[in-house]
């Protein structure tokens, strides 16, 4: 450990586990050291069931009808990746797919008046779906069609809406589209979580909807996958991909000083010992006086005996439950997967609701989601403070990941993650910098 | 003639040979000079067994294995479980694992029982176990018994061989066996519930101009 490394990470979850790829892809001595037994930080699934009703301080062990506590991996962060998204373009280009597989996640589906619909994203879809009366099927037909069709780079792909200037409200106007088609749209495929996008140039809105129905199309069913045995396997799977380019690993270690000289870190003393670098990356645990809280994240893992109502019996899907049919400000989440991902006993399904926190009361806000999930066989509940990095690390060359928020897929993290790329070597991200540098594979393809 | 694909995991201290054993199976050839730190991703090969054949993927431990700190031998055994950094995703999957100890060295034979153990928690249930005893051309420094090994080996249901990867010894004959061992694959019909491998998207059509 008395060495110099270029680079030294602190927590092994997902942000920080692709950083430490990248970094020793290109040729960086990295160290990377987690407090924790086991990979994942927040980005953990937690194994065996044991060890969630610990960390929950649920009292007793995990009843007989739980089955084989082994065959549990609880994500303590529900999300899922979108098939066209970023975090799919660095597991390609990284090669670390290798290392995992997926299912599809069998339903997306939107909350509408008590009762959950399936969100309708192609045209079959929509012109099929309850959700619409038929002249409003015909105009949200023509919006999709314009949204498939538009281009950033193609101003004759524009008709008249200027995508930096139009407020998307406006183009929801364009098009003639009632109240519940825009609800479904900014909150169910634009997937944002309150409406202050509808005030925003919308450039950013159209490409969310284009991302949305792209990865629909790559698999059908939904737009989301799922790793087999939990979302934990995504910074193992980054972690190995480090190793192999001589990353060093170290989990269990406590770290108890940050060292900073002049304003700028020098190095991480650990168990006495000093190991000396020229930048730190760390997620805000390890730095509790350079981050300050941003709001607050409430998640209930569920564990429930059967699919969740009128979703035709899938095991796995995601229901959005939108601002305004609670009166809130932004939207309820509900991510469900099953035995079928391996990550939970036969015949037992993990439902994961997910808000942001506007009351004093939260756990009141979610009880709309917990209606729907009905019976719950054990609950665990979790408040936690989104956190962020006073600074961008400029001076004193210590590098923050944001607390991972209440969105239900990777996109924001991977924001993070090119921008503290950005931050650290002072160039523009390039997916073509995370490709592996020689040949590793070995024997016949 | 059917194709399975079969992951085996390489276990065993640093510096037993885990990289030459597999380097020695997949290419022939051995370097004593292999690169302690940077790991291979993936090693393959395609081997016949009856009428089936084995294509092995072999899982180096790209250095995750080392524990840190430790100059001292004793500590090092110590401090064994400490900072192995393994991840579970690691065994995950695996039909067989092979654990690696060097004759020359008792306490990488030691050390064996706690890498079962690991196994045992971590591994898949019905994973095939093979422990190879390496570096058996070196007789002149022995410290390991291979009766005393065999008896283990036994004890615990696990195949086992003396190898050396530097001059091609029971290297082949470790992965024949492994393939016997493995239960065929009627008898363990895949379950319905398998995931797939991300690939990339075929090139999109272009799109039509005007």
């Amino acid at each position: 450990m008395n060495e110099e490394y270029d680079v030294i990470v602190l927590g092994t979850g997902l942000t920080e586990c692709i950083l430490s790829g990248i970094m020793s892809v290109n040729g960086k001595k990295v160290l990377h050291m987690d407090r924790n037994p086991y990979y994942g930080g927040e980005s953990a699934s937690i194994t065996p069931l044991d060890d969630l009703y610990k960390r929950f301080k649920i009292p007793g062990a995990p009843p007989a009808s739980m089955g084989r506590g082994r065959d549990w991996n609880v994500d303590l962060i529900p999300k899922f990746l979108m098939a066209n998204g970023q975090l799919v373009k660095m597991l390609l280009y990284t090669e670390v797919t290798r290392y995992l597989d997926f299912k599809v996640t069998e339903g997306s589906f939107v909350y509408k008046g008590g009762k959950i619909y399936k969100v309708p994203s192609t045209e079959a879809e929509a012109l099929a779906s309850s959700l619409m009366g038929l002249f409003e099927k015909r105009r949200f037909r023509k919006f999709l069609v314009y949204v498939a069709n538009f281009d950033e780079k193609d101003p004759r792909t524009f008709e008249g809406i200027d995508p930096k200037k139009t407020a998307m409200r406006e183009v929801y106007k364009k098009f003639d589209l009632g109240q519940d088609v825009i609800d479904f749209t900014g909150h169910a495929l634009a997937l944002y979580r309150t409406d202050d996008y509808l005030d925003q140039p919308c450039c950013e809105t159209i490409n969310r909807i284009k991302l949305y129905s792209e990865s629909l199309a790559r698999y059908g069913k939904s737009p989301y996958l799922y790793p087999l045995y939990g979302l934990g396997e995504l910074p193992q799977g980054f972690a190995r991909l480090s190793a192999i380019y001589g990353g060093t690993y170290m989990l269990n270690k406590p770290i108890e000083e940050i060292i900073v000289q002049n304003g700028k870190v020098i190095g991480v003393k650990s168990e006495g010992e000093v190991a000396r670098c020229k930048q730190l990356i760390c997620d805000p645990s390890y730095v509790k006086d350079r981050v300050e809280k941003v709001g607050q994240v409430i998640r209930v893992i569920c564990i429930l005996s059967h699919p969740i109502k009128n979703t035709n019996d899938a095991n796995s899907c995601q229901i959005i439950i939108p601002q305004n049919q609670v009166n809130r400000k932004s939207d309820i989440y509900v991510c469900m997967i099953s035995s079928a991902h391996n990550v939970a006993a036969q015949g037992k399904y993990i439902a994961i609701v997910s808000t942001t926190v506007e009351t004093k009361e939260p756990e009141k806000e979610i009880r709309p989601a917990l209606e729907l999930l009905e019976p719950i066989e054990q609950k665990f509940v979790s408040i936690s403070d989104l956190l962020v990095p006073k600074d961008l690390g400029t001076e004193s060359q210590i590098f923050i990941s944001r607390t991972y928020d209440a969105t239900t897929h990777f996109e924001t993290t991977c924001d993070d993650i090119k921008d503290i790329y950005k931050r650290m070597t002072g160039s523009e991200f390039d997916f073509e910098e995370m490709k592996r540098k020689k040949n590793d594979i070995y024997g016949e393809d | 003639m059917a194709l399975r694909e079969l992951k085996v995991c390489l276990l065993g201290d640093t510096g037993v040979g885990k990289s030459s054993i597999v380097w020695r199976f997949v290419e022939d050839s051995f370097d004593p000079n292999i690169n302690p730190t940077i790991g291979a991703s993936f090693m393959t090969k395609t081997v016949q067994y009856q009428n089936e054949l084995h294509k092995f993927l072999i899982w180096d431990t790209a250095g995750q294995e080392r524990p840190y700190f430790c100059t001292d031998k004793e500590e090092q055994i110590l401090y064994h479980y400490r900072f192995r950094a393994l991840a579970p995703m690691y065994y995950r999957g695996s039909a067989a694992a092979i654990i690696v100890y060097d004759i020359t060295k008792e306490e990488t034979f030691s050390t064996l029982k706690n890498w079962v153990k690991e196994l045992r928690q971590h591994g898949p249930p019905n994973i095939v176990v093979a422990i190879a005893g390496n570096k058996c051309d070196l007789i002149d420094v022995r410290e390991v018994m291979e009766r005393d090994a065999k008896d283990y080996a036994d004890s615990i249901h696990a195949i086992f061989v003396e190898t050396s990867a530097k001059n091609a010894i029971n290297i082949n004959e470790l992965f024949i066996e492994i393939s016997r061992r493995i239960p065929s694959a009627d008898a363990n019909p895949p379950s319905g519930g398998k995931g797939f491998k991300l690939r990339r998207q075929p090139s999109e059509p272009q799109r039509s101009c005007c």
